[in-house]
């Protein structure tokens, strides 16, 4: 697909200093580097011309020209910084401010032996074994511009390390934070995620704005569900309001693992999120939930892409969304059933919530069924706030926007059961409520 | 409590109340028979406040105020309250918590002080016994999954909670065997108090036998047709409503309140 070739000379170009800036790298990371630039010099941007891409224009991101930012000279201070952690999280918390490492700011206490999480950059200087064998393995940059952009400019994020058999109690916490600073600039986090046989671990990937400058975030989190392991992710995006927020899991599931990823799109301007878990063994679960908020004029686009590689794995996709004001959602389910993928398991569904006239949402399921023993379900809804149920409610006292801030919560309430992690769920909670009419007469909790 | 005044309403361009009188005073049980698509729910609906009824022409005084142009929340703040002749399911809100918000909201506009979730809980436990309503339901949410003979005495339930002044049950023994009946009636018989008025609405006179009203008014075709007191009731039993539709034009308009001075 010819892409906006023109219009990304300057991450092309920009490409030169940055490359010269890093001579010290190892070989087999440069080559990454250049194969991701290359490959996205040839791709370009997506445009709406792409069926990937059919709803989300990112021509902007190309016209903005965001540029790289400076290491952060001055610390963030205490106050901003509880603003975006998530209390009671435990286990430890790796901090990067405006796409750089901060240790002061980061919580890497006592961890179970063998358990690491590392700042890249550190990982790449210590020479560590398990990042080589594992970073740009699953993340293909062939088709995908995004990624391989990612490939090449990736500088900040994290590696987790959970050996065999190693539960982790608390969970691990990837804060990126972007500052007042952040304004005209992009970073490119890559994270890789291994979870060794049998272990088990939550990890929680955030991204929240102190500001509402105009930045651009390009992630790509790289995870490995070793045998039998049970691994909990979660999403969390709270960016600025005139960001964008382009992002990637790839997941690469062994037989018997047990994988589940919870999105919470909150904030951002133009939200693309692609979950993409490849179930390569037998007996897989996967589990992705999903919850999108938008009002004003964010866009949300939720892109996933599950394969069923083997048999007898069961998925599931539950997504909803609440769309406000001029939000304007996407959904675009893609499963794909490879042919010896007998006795799959595969269930869709999403659900919307509109709550204003001009509120949009595009739903679209897509499946490839290429085996004969499977079981295939998918649906949408698209609805506003049920008239009966609101009458009910107020015909027992509520007020209009008390019944309706009642029924919106429930119909969220959902996705946010199903997420395990308390620290998570409550801030959420919070989060949700705050953006309900009536935040103060919703005296939760019963 | 009630005075009901040449009601009209519509619903979707039909006219389907065409005049209902009606006068109902505290302490007393009426109720209101009719055939089918005679009015009895939208009748009921109206005084809840249900925004797709429009109410063309008549008022409606309750406790000397506009009932018409108060909203569906503040009339229950005032002390009305409608059991639905079909309650709604409601996902994700608890049924506790639904309740004791509304609750809240009530005793706020009253002035009265709130109740907490451990005093509330208490409250719903004794008044759920009422109704013999199992108290795992109140850990669900409101109406889901709930029997039909459940999801009835919900709404009594939610009456013994709320005290109302003005209680309207809308087809509350529609669909429920002898038992569940028995269940409900026995309920609202013990919500029966000198400070309360109820309408009960109902098709089926076998109700009546254990809810035993003070006044019986037939609704046809969207009209009061004829009133009386709890023997009327049972003559309908035998008779049936048509003989009703027929002698409408003989019948005069305005109810008789038997009994009352």
């Amino acid at each position: 697909m010819v892409g906006l070739i023109e219009k990304q000379n300057s991450y092309v170009s920009g490409f030169d200093g940055f490359r010269a800036a890093r001579a010290g790298e190892p070989s087999w990371l440069r080559t990454l580097r250049e194969e991701g630039m290359d490959r996205f010099s040839h791709l370009g941007f997506p445009t709406l011309d792409d069926e990937d891409w059919r709803f989300t224009n990112v021509e902007p991101i190309a016209q903005a020209s965001f540029r790289l930012g400076a290491r952060p000279v001055r610390s963030l201070d205490r106050q901003r910084l509880e603003r975006c952690t998530l209390p009671g999280v435990g286990g430890a918390e790796i901090v990067f401010v405006d796409g750089w490492f901060a240790p002061a700011l980061s919580s890497l206490g006592t961890l179970p032996r063998g358990v690491k999480i590392v700042d890249l950059t550190d990982c790449v200087r210590s020479g560590e074994g398990i990042l080589r064998a594992h970073l740009g393995r699953y993340a293909a940059i062939s088709k995908d511009a995004f990624i391989a952009l990612n490939a090449a400019y990736m500088a900040v994020g994290a590696l987790v390390y959970i050996p065999r058999a190693v539960v982790l109690e608390g969970a691990i916490h990837m804060l990126f934070i972007s500052t007042t600073d952040s304004a005209g600039t992009m970073t490119h986090p890559r994270n890789v995620i291994v979870a060794e046989e049998n272990s088990q671990a939550a990890v929680v990937e955030s991204y929240v704005a102190t500001g509402d400058e105009e930045y651009f975030t390009n992630a790509v989190t790289e995870v490995v569900a070793g045998e039998n392991s049970v691994l909990d992710h979660y999403m969390i995006v709270r960016d600025s309001l005139r960001s964008f927020n382009v992002s990637t899991l790839r997941v690469e599931q062994q037989r018997n693992s047990n994988f589940t990823s919870h999105s919470a799109l909150l904030g951002g301007g133009l939200v693309r999120n692609n979950v993409h878990p490849v179930l390569n063994g037998e007996g897989c679960q996967s589990l992705l939930n999903g919850l999108y908020l938008l009002s004003g004029r964010q866009h949300m686009d939720n892109f996933m892409l599950v394969e069923h590689a083997q048999p007898h794995c069961d998925s599931r996709q539950f997504y909803k969304g609440i769309i406000d004001d001029e939000g304007r959602a996407v959904f675009s389910g893609r499963i794909i059933v490879h042919k010896n993928a007998q006795k799959t398991d595969a269930k869709q569904t999403n659900m919307n919530l509109l709550l204003s006239d001009k509120a949009q949402i595009d739903t679209k399921p897509q499946l490839e069924i290429y085996a004969d023993d499977v079981k295939c379900t998918h649906g949408a809804t698209i609805g506003q706030i049920d008239a009966d149920a609101l009458f009910y409610l107020r015909s027992r006292g509520l007020s209009q926007e008390a019944a309706r801030s009642l029924l919106i919560y429930a119909f969220a309430g959902e996705s946010l059961e199903r997420m395990k992690l308390e620290p998570v769920r409550k801030e959420l909670e919070k989060l949700l409520v705050s953006r309900l009419p009536t935040a103060a007469s919703l005296g939760r909790h019963s | 409590m009630l005075e009901i005044k040449n009601l009209h309403a519509e619903v979707d361009g039909h006219e389907i109340l065409k005049g209902v009188d009606l006068m109902v005073r505290a302490g007393e049980v009426h109720s209101i028979m009719g055939p089918n698509g005679s009015g009895k729910s939208t009748l009921a609906q109206v005084l809840a406040g249900r925004e797709t009824f429009t109410v063309t022409e008549g008022e409606v005084v309750y406790d000397g105020k506009n009932l018409l142009e108060i909203a569906p929340d503040e009339r229950a703040c005032e002390g009305v309250f409608m059991a639905f002749q079909y309650p709604v399911e409601i996902p994700g809100v608890g049924t506790s918590y639904f309740l004791r918000t509304a609750l809240n909201a009530i005793r706020k506009y009253r002035g009265q002080e709130e109740v907490d979730a451990v005093d509330f809980l208490n409250l719903a436990r004794e008044r759920a016994k009422l109704v013999d309503l199992d108290e795992r339901l109140l850990n669900r949410s409101v109406n889901e999954g709930f029997s039909g003979g459940e999801k009835k005495r919900n709404e009594i339930f939610q009456m013994a909670v709320l005290e109302p002044r003005l209680a309207v049950l809308d087809e509350t023994d529609s669909g429920l065997d002898i038992d569940a009946l028995k269940i409900v009636a026995d309920g609202v018989n013990k919500m029966r108090s000198p400070d309360r008025a109820i309408i009960v609405v109902t098709h089926y006179q076998r109700l009546l036998n254990y809810i035993v009203p003070d006044f019986v008014h037939v609704l046809v075709d969207g009209r009061i047709v004829k009133s009386g007191g709890k023997e009327l009731a049972l003559e309908l039993e035998e008779t049936g409503y048509a003989l009703m539709g027929e002698n409408t034009a003989g019948t005069n308009r305005r109810p008789v309140a038997v009994g009352a001075p």
